[in-house]
């Protein structure tokens, strides 16, 4: 892999510049991957990865990805909440780099819940 | 936890969690000595004496969530599985420096794992205002990266975008495959 350089990094800020929602302004979808203890020793980190990776595939420059701590759930994890805009929290259990691969598709860009990964609607909203 | 960037994220997560706007990791391979030095610095909330003195024990925790504490207690496993040590420091108000040392060579030693992956994790976990410093040593090289530098060319931009993060995980690894060439 050969060197990266600076300007490189200009190019891409200038490129995001043009087209990111502002962090602190209006977005499509919060995407919040549990990273406590239990879920990174889980595989959070890959589910993070797997879904960073997606995201600037898919170019989706309205939702953002956050992280937090352990939910309370630890047999479960990995873990992440995704919060559309206006509609319920809905909390997703038992992920792998496929199943977060298939809620980004089904669930953020097409609007519908994906069932079978989902563990609960409902409970703490923070977007 | 499979490998030692496993445990570097954990720590880094409560580092972030306990308000700091400063992270400093430094990893070490001293290979010529048999030596692999992580110290984790922050300016977080710190602890005070009594929670200090629990900090290791994995029934304790300060979180609400869940009775079991394993962070701390696992990574100072790991350091004295591979005839390491492990120090804790740390002050209500200036924050927590944590020292985990291992014999490099150690069979019980982990792997240190995708350090690059871990960083660009905390990137993602970083919130405005917060900085991480992360400075790698094998021998003599030395790689460096400073989300304060970065941000000075993002001038303004979040670093908090998918581009901009598989950009600078790509720069860490070919950071870290230089100054392991280097000592080959």
């Amino acid at each position: 892999m050969k060197k990266l350089k600076i300007g490189d990094l200009e190019k891409i800020r200038d490129k995001v510049r043009r087209t990111a929602v502002l962090r602190q302004g209006r977005s499509r979808a919060k995407i919040t991957v549990h990273m406590g203890t239990c879920g990174i020793a889980a595989g959070a980190r890959d589910i993070l990865s797997a879904l960073m990776q997606e995201i600037e595939k898919k170019k989706l420059n309205d939702v953002i990805v956050t992280t937090s701590g352990c939910a309370g759930l630890c047999s479960r994890e990995p873990m992440a909440t995704v919060e559309i805009t206006d509609k319920p929290p809905v909390k997703y259990v038992d992920l792998t780099k496929e199943k977060i691969k298939k809620i980004l598709e089904q669930h953020i860009i097409k609007g519908s819940i994906v069932s079978e990964y989902a563990l609960a609607v409902g409970s703490e909203r923070t977007h | 936890m499979e490998d030692l960037s496993l445990h570097i994220l954990d720590i880094i997560e409560n580092s972030i969690a306990a308000g700091a706007t400063n992270i400093e990791v430094e990893i070490d391979e001293k290979v010529m000595e048999n030596l692999l030095i992580i110290k984790i610095k922050d300016n977080g909330k710190g602890m005070d004496r009594r929670t200090l003195h629990k900090a290791l024990d994995p029934f304790y925790t300060t979180k609400k969530t869940r009775s079991v504490g394993l962070g701390l207690s696992m990574l100072a496993q790991a350091s004295k599985e591979a005839d390491g040590s492990f120090d804790i420091k740390s002050k209500p108000g200036e924050g927590t420096d944590i020292t985990a040392r291992f014999v490099y060579n150690h069979i019980d030693r982990k792997p240190l794992g995708n350090m690059a992956e871990t960083i660009a994790a905390c990137l993602v976990s970083l919130q405005s205002g917060m900085d991480l410093r992360y400075r790698h040593r094998k021998d003599n090289s030395e790689f460096l990266f400073d989300t304060k530098k970065i941000k000075k060319v993002l001038s303004g931009v979040s670093i908090n975008n998918a581009e901009i993060i598989s950009f600078l995980k790509k720069h860490i690894e070919v950071g870290l495959n230089e100054i392991a060439k280097k000592e080959k």
